[in-house]
């Protein structure tokens, strides 16, 4: 409620933006690259293009089902 | 009295849904505009979900807000991520809705539209969501695993087992009935066919971009596909009225299969990349976008229901289905009610992703909720077309006949008038040559999509295209899920057949994986096949077989459900989930032995099977046969039905003497015997995350 209204406007984008990927698999490369700097200083993150790579051998390689 | 306020607002709700839904259920002898039916749902929504889903967050499971979830315990930015709530629930959605949702509803209009929508909203309020809700918080609960994993880990090792079996025996059933649905949507449909094959192309192109191009570029692409996409239907159109290349791409049911089997295999082998992948992303923009044009096209339209609110169907001997009310309504109608296979989504990849354990509740209740409004338009689109063109879409031609005349003549009887004429003009509408004998759910949505959509976009002259754009979207989420479910089958297949055979279960041999996937194929080939090429048109045999196996996945999670809060020793809440299950194995119980058993050969397989075998030995043949081989065939797949209806049974019947059983022993411990994760704090530091 109490946010501004362009505020708003942004987070409503911004969610939209990073739920029509998650529906295809892709979860926030940003959130991992924080997550990574986070507790993984010593290790380089993948790069976006290997972060794709990595997440879409895990959506569809290990036979994951879904509904009818 | 600021409590009494608090409420006032949904007080206002509760009066408007009653008095919407009063207005469905009472009004007789003139049309009740869609809209009432919409009101009547999304109060039924609203007041449930602020009520009654609050009673089973706070009182029933206990949701601890200041508990960590595995998304914070073992954060690895991949498979587990805190993700924002909104965010969730549209990953949530997309992948409980699809096919089922949509099919199901058009199925049961038969009926007439108000039965199917009482079963619709009653199911979701205490069944259907209830089930995703509790599913999800007991996976959240146990660091995010499978359902055949808590069910080993609640029951036993035993029950495990059988559920992971009868798991792969759904998949199986729901592979063929989808591929039946696609079938029965592109038989001696140029046009269909054509914009359904041009999938392929496209999305092999999409594939090599994405790899090669513009590796993960996913919004560009599917832009890019999705123009395509509709220049395939254009394409369509084209193909559909040129004389040389109609004939290309005009198909009977028969060689539609033998492709379907054959793209089945080659789509489950190929890498994920090039083609899964992209059609994937194709498919799930597309299914959210048709969602959300539907549901503003019946808020602008405004459609009348045409089916009246209750047809004399509603007794049995309905054409689309056989049966009485009690109990196959509530099988015909899964998804959109309650679903096990969503089971299968609240333990997969969402409770990994949980950022509070309070958010179960929004995205487990509020998320199937939200299927079940899908379910509701569903019924609306297959409501608002006139029910003689209803009808005559959906009932088999050895019931109905194969001409217009015949069709109108036979429907007209029944007291659904209708006129060759008007079948023609509907055909023509829509750019067909026929709309006879398309059972199976996706061209009557369709037709009734094209309806509703017509009048917001393009007016008459574009109603065929709404017609197949509505058939293109429906075939390419199938296709997606036959792609996705004969993977998931070889990859369950390789895992039990390897206990067997070692050299099966190596999943990185490409002979391995090779034999799994065609006997994957082979599998659903042969159901589908026999769907096809059955007289009564398929429908008739699979949807119920489908709705048997996927209710009893339901209730096989609801136990699940029961014997969690036995556990937890929350027993005197365990109503909240017995009652839904108890309904389940009543209504499945008793449609399996009428399945197997019921003297009228319609709905029994074995009496049906017995018509045969007389006729084999009196050397007489039994229409629709037209050999004793055929007959011989009959028999044999009646037979092998009933037995798969006898193994459903099984497989939930024993998993209800172990839940008993685990209740009675949770009962006689003094403390909780419930195997959660140990309790962590949620607001401990990122330090600990590894």
């Amino acid at each position: 409620m109490a946010l501004a209204l362009p505020e708003a406007g942004r987070y409503f984008a911004r969610s939209l933006k990073q739920s029509l990927r998650l529906m295809v698999g892709l979860p926030d490369y940003d959130a991992y690259l924080t997550h990574m700097a986070a507790t993984h200083p010593d290790r380089p993150p993948m790069s976006y293009e290997a972060f794709f790579r990595e997440r879409l051998e895990a959506r569809y390689g290990a036979g994951k089902g879904r509904c009818c | 009295m600021q409590t009494l306020r608090r409420h006032l607002v949904w007080l206002v709700v509760a009066v408007v849904g009653a008095f919407a839904l009063g207005t469905v259920a009472l009004t007789r002898g003139e049309s009740v505009n869609a809209l009432w039916v919409v009101a009547a749902a999304i109060c039924t929504y609203l007041i449930a979900y602020r009520y009654y889903s609050l009673f089973i967050a706070d009182k029933v499971l206990g949701l601890d807000g200041n508990r960590k979830t595995p998304a914070h315990r073992h954060n690895d930015g991949l498979d587990y991520v805190p993700t924002d709530k909104n965010v969730l629930f549209g990953h949530h959605f997309a992948a409980i809705a699809g096919a089922g949702p949509l099919v199901g509803p058009v199925l049961a209009a038969q009926m007439g539209y108000l039965p199917g929508l009482l079963w619709i909203l009653a199911g979701v309020v205490f069944a259907g969501a209830v089930q995703d809700f509790i599913i999800l918080f007991i996976s959240t609960r146990r660091d995010g695993r499978s359902l055949g994993d808590l069910v080993k880990q609640e029951m036993g090792v035993v029950p495990g087992m059988i559920a992971l079996f009868g798991t792969f025996m759904i998949m199986i059933i729901i592979l063929a009935v989808l591929a039946l649905i696609v079938v029965k949507a592109l038989a001696e449909s140029p046009w269909g066919t054509f914009t359904v094959a041009a999938t392929v192309p496209v999305a092999l192109f999409m594939g090599v971009y994405l790899r090669f191009i513009r590796p993960g570029r996913i919004g560009e692409v599917s832009l890019i596909g999705f123009v395509l996409l509709m220049l395939a239907i254009f394409g369509g159109q084209a193909v559909s009225q040129s004389a040389e290349w109609a004939p290309l791409f005009t198909f009977d049911g028969k060689a539609l299969t033998w492709m379907l089997v054959g793209y089945g295999f080659v789509a489950a082998s190929l890498p994920v990349w090039l083609l899964l992948a992209p059609r994937d992303y194709l498919s799930t923009f597309l299914k959210i976008g048709t969602i959300i044009a539907l549901a503003i096209g019946i808020m602008f339209v405004m459609p009348t229901m045409q089916m009246p609110a209750i047809t004399q169907f509603a007794q049995g001997g309905g054409p689309v289905w056989s049966g009485s009310l009690f109990p196959f309504l509530f099988i015909t109608i899964a998804c959109g009610a309650v679903s096990g296979f969503h089971a299968l989504i609240s333990s997969g990849t969402t409770p990994k992703m949980l950022d509070n354990e309070r958010h179960a509740r929004f995205i487990g209740y509020g998320g199937m909720l939200a299927e079940s409004f899908v379910a509701v338009m569903a019924l609306v689109a297959a409501s608002c077309i006139e029910p003689g063109i209803y009808f005559a879409m959906n009932s088999p031609a050895a019931l109905v006949g194969s001409t217009a005349q015949q069709a109108a003549q036979t429907i007209s009887s029944w007291g659904f008038v209708i006129t060759p004429e008007m079948l023609l003009q509907t055909a023509k509408d829509v750019g067909e040559t026929t709309i006879l004998g398309r059972a199976g759910g996706a061209p009557t949505l369709a037709v009734g999509m094209a309806h509703i959509l017509h009048q917001v976009i393009g007016g008459q002259a574009m109603m065929a295209f709404w017609y197949h754009f509505a058939i293109l979207f429906e075939a390419l989420f199938i296709l997606t899920a036959v792609d996705a479910g004969t993977r998931a089958g070889r990859f369950m297949l390789q895992d039990l057949l390897g206990s067997f055979v070692p050299a099966l279960k190596r999943t990185d041999s490409l002979p391995a994986n090779l034999v799994a996937t065609a006997l994957c194929v082979a599998a659903w080939g042969y159901f589908l096949y026999q769907g096809v090429v059955d007289p009564l048109g398929g429908i008739n045999t699979l949807w119920p077989l489908f709705g048997i196996s996927n209710q009893m996945l339901a209730a096989v999670a609801l136990l699940l459900g029961v014997v969690v809060l036995f556990r937890m020793k929350r027993e005197r809440y365990a109503w909240v989930a017995i009652a839904p299950a108890v309904w389940l194995l009543a209504c499945t119980l008793t449609a399996g032995w009428q399945k197997i058993f019921s003297a009228d050969p319609k709905i029994g397989f074995l009496s049906h099977a017995a018509k045969y075998t007389e006729g084999l030995a009196n050397g007489v043949l039994v229409a629709p046969a037209k050999t004793p081989e055929a007959m011989s065939r009959i028999v044999f797949n009646d037979r092998l039905d009933a037995a798969l209806c006898a193994l459903f049974m099984f497989v939930v019947l024993s998993v209800l003497v172990y839940s008993i059983k685990a209740c009675l022993a949770a009962r006689a411990a003094n403390r909780p015997t419930t195997q959660e994760t140990p309790f962590e704090p949620a607001g401990t530091s990122a330090a600990a995350a590894h």
